[in-house]
Parts: C-alpha cells; sequence; structure tokens
C-alpha cells in the first residue's frame, strides 16, 4: 500500500509559564494527533519552553488573503475614537 | 503581475519579510526551496559523522552531551523542512531527490570522523561556521526561514561551546590527547572554511541572493568573519591552524589565509568526497528500511480516524 505524504503537517502552539496566550512556535508532520503532540513536546519544550502545547492540522486554518490587506484591515484606521489617546484629558487630573 | 512585482521588489527595499502567501517571483521561490532544502538536508546528514561516535564517547557526560546535540540536529531538520514546505516544496518528495542526489548537503559532513577529537572539531568548528552563516540569515528576507534560523542559533551556541570545551580538555591534556586535538584541527580547519561555499567571484546564486536579500553577506566576507574569530580560540588553547600563509594584518586588523584547495572542495560536491557514498547509503537505507513503520502509523491512524467518525 502506497502511503507517501499521508503523515499530515501539524502548527503548533505553546504557552510558556509566564506567558498568557499560546504562541505559534513552528510546525512538523505527524501521522496522527498524539504523535504530533509527542512530538511537539520533544521538538519544540527541550529547553523549559512552555508548559501548555495545541496542535492542529495546518488544514483546517483559515487565513487572511495578503492581497486583502488593506481592505481588510483599514477599518481600524479611521475609528480613532476606539484608542484612550483620542480624548482630551485636562491637566492636573490622575489616575486617569 | 507587474503590480505584484513592484510591491514585492518594493518589499525587499523596506526589508518587510516576505510571507507564505506572498506573492514572489517564482526564481525567488525556487532558490528559497533549492536552499532551505538542502539546509535541511545537512542538518539530517549531519548526525551521522557525530553520530559515529555516540557509542565511543570517552565519559557519560560528553556521551549525554553529543545525544542532546544530535537530537537539536533532528530539530533543525524539521524547523528546516517546514519552512521549505511553506514555499510548496514537499517533504517526502526532498527526501527522494536527496537520495537520488538531486539535492545537495553540506560538503563538510562527507569527511569522516577518525578519532574522538574530531567530534570535538565538528562542535567548535563545523558549528561555530554554522553559527557565522546563520546569523546572517537571521534577517534573511523570508519570513518562515529568518524565524527559524533564530530557533537555530540559540541551540547552535551550545553546540559550538560544547565543541570548544571538549576540545580545550584534550588540547590540556596528556601529550597524546593534545598531538589528538591537533591532528583533528589539521583535518577540519580548510572543511570548514569550505562551508562559506565558492569564492565570491566564483558564486553563480551570489547576485541574485544578495538583491533578494537572501543573502545579506558575500561568502567571502563570512568567512573572513569566521577566520577573524576562530585563529585567537586556536592560539588560546595552544593549538596551531594549519595553514603557514596564516597572519594578522594590522593595517586591515583581519587575518590572512591561505588558498583554499578548491579542487578538493568541488570534487566534494560532485560526490567524491571521502564519505558522500557512505553517507547517502546511510539515509537511503534508514529512508527504505522504515517505509513499513511509516506506513503501519499512517494506516493505523486512519483506522483511528474512522472510529472516530464512526
Amino acid at each position: 500500500m502506497e502511503n507517501k505524504n499521508n503523515w499530515s503537517l501539524y502548527e503548533v502552539f505553546v504557552r510558556s509559564k509566564q506567558g498568557l496566550s499560546h504562541r505559534h512556535v513552528g510546525s512538523l508532520r505527524a501521522p496522527d494527533d498524539e504523535i504530533a503532540l509527542q512530538n511537539a513536546r520533544d521538538v519544540y519544550t527541550r529547553r523549559n519552553e512552555g508548559i501548555s502545547i495545541w496542535v492542529v492540522k495546518s488544514e483546517l486554518i483559515t487565513s487572511s488573503q495578503p492581497d486583502e490587506k488593506s481592505e481588510f484591515f483599514d477599518p481600524s484606521l479611521d475609528k480613532v475614537y476606539r484608542h484612550p489617546t483620542f480624548y482630551h484629558i485636562p491637566d492636573g487630573i490622575e489616575h486617569m | 503581475m507587474d503590480i505584484q512585482l513592484e510591491h514585492f521588489d518594493k518589499s525587499i527595499q523596506q526589508d518587510i519579510s516576505i510571507e507564505p502567501k506572498d506573492w514572489m517571483p517564482d526564481a525567488y521561490r525556487k532558490t528559497l526551496i533549492r536552499q532551505i532544502g538542502q539546509h535541511a538536508h545537512s542538518e539530517v546528514v549531519g548526525m551521522l559523522p557525530e553520530g559515529n561516535w555516540i557509542t565511543r564517547a570517552p565519559s557519560l557526560k560528553r556521551k549525554a552531551v553529543l545525544l542532546a546535540k544530535v537530537q537539536d540536529e533532528a530539530g533543525h531538520g524539521l524547523y528546516l523542512y517546514s519552512a521549505a514546505e511553506t514555499l510548496g516544496a514537499d517533504r517526502d518528495d526532498m527526501m527522494d531527490k536527496l537520495i537520488a542526489g538531486k539535492m545537495k548537503y553540506s560538503s563538510i559532513f562527507n569527511y569522516p570522523t577518525l578519532t574522538w577529537a574530531d567530534v570535538a572539531a565538528i562542535g567548535w568548528l563545523v558549528d561555530g561556521a554554522a553559527i557565522v552563516n546563520q546569523v546572517a540569515l537571521c534577517r534573511t528576507s523570508y519570513g518562515p526561514y529568518a524565524r527559524a534560523m533564530v530557533r537555530i542559533c540559540k541551540e547552535e551556541s551550545f553546540h559550538q561551546r560544547q565543541g570548544f570545551e571538549a576540545m580545550m580538555m584534550l588540547a590540556n591534556g596528556t601529550p597524546e590527547q593534545k598531538q589528538m586535538a591537533q591532528d583533528a584541527v589539521n583535518r577540519f580547519w580548510w572543511p570548514a572554511l569550505m562551508m562559506f561555499g565558492p569564492s565570491d567571484d566564483h558564486s553563480p546564486n551570489s547576485a541574485q541572493s544578495m538583491a533578494w536579500k537572501i543573502k545579506r553577506f558575500s561568502n567571502d566576507e563570512l568567512r573572513q568573519k569566521f577566520v577573524d574569530n576562530t585563529v585567537p580560540q586556536v592560539l588560546q588553547i595552544g593549538l596551531q591552524v594549519p595553514d603557514p600563509d596564516i597572519r594578522f594584518n594590522e593595517e586591515t586588523g583581519h587575518y590572512e589565509f591561505g588558498e583554499i584547495n578548491w579542487d578538493e572542495f568541488y570534487a566534494v560536491l560532485k560526490g567524491q568526497g571521502p564519505c558522500n557514498h557512505e553517507r547517502i547509503e546511510a539515509r537511503r537505507k534508514a529512508w527504505e528500511g522504515g517505509k513499513w513503520v511509516r506506513d503501519a502509523a499512517a494506516v493505523f491512524a486512519q483506522k483511528q480516524a474512522r472510529k472516530k467518525v464512526a
């Protein structure tokens, strides 16, 4: 039986001891989720990098398109009132 | 199309890293697959010369260190294959090409490890040369490659330091140990200098790679940096550089060194080095002999997946 390339690509996310969130650290190939997790442990946490690992098959990830960049991210630029620095506070008001 | 190329050129000029989904010229993609793929192969083939001494390491400490190091090399191969795959290359396909001799790996791993001191020389000189090369690649224009390099450089500095320490112990040991250390330096000095590739006027891929900022420094610049870094280290532990022409130039602040044996370099690249055949054979045996295990894992995974659905 030909099983060439049947090992899936997995993306690996690790949360470090002090880290608040999981961070993408790389990818690997594995036949199934369990082995992906074990290999991620061996490859990406050899030097105390983290205490929690997520692995997810790359094919399950949908990402934004680079050529849509401007349309996609523009709305955040024309809503400056979303930022606290937009508001003027007189001198002398503290702790705000 | 022209707009895409313009955008790409602008990104390169402004040092905005190129990412997997960005448009890139075909030749850029191809040359990166070649370079990253061969870099990955070098990590994998590089496990063999050192692996040769795992069962014979002289103390439990050195043996544990060597095991950790070879484990790192496997991880480095993995990071790099992943980076190559973001460009659309296929890992199994790259392995087939390596075994068929259609993709290269670093010339250095075609040299045999004849004594324990050779393992130390590899850590110190070979990984030292790799670091000079790879630190420069941490700012390469393709994002996934640059990020892999950052990870790898952190780990390589462990490799280099342990190699230097092992060599220093030998150089400070018995006369026999010191001789063994010197012999290893004699054997690996020139091959380490060859790791930086052909000289600038004979390097066909360089101009384009520099323009695309895949390479940030020329082969000769990096080689000079390595020599400047390393000669004082050799002298400091009481060993000699096997080059009668080596001398420090007060004016330039650099070491001048003798001519590399380019005939040897090209012979090794063409597959006529001391261990080319042996290395590829070992890879082929492992790949073909392990096929049934890979197939078993794949079939088991399919079975588990069906169970989950049912």
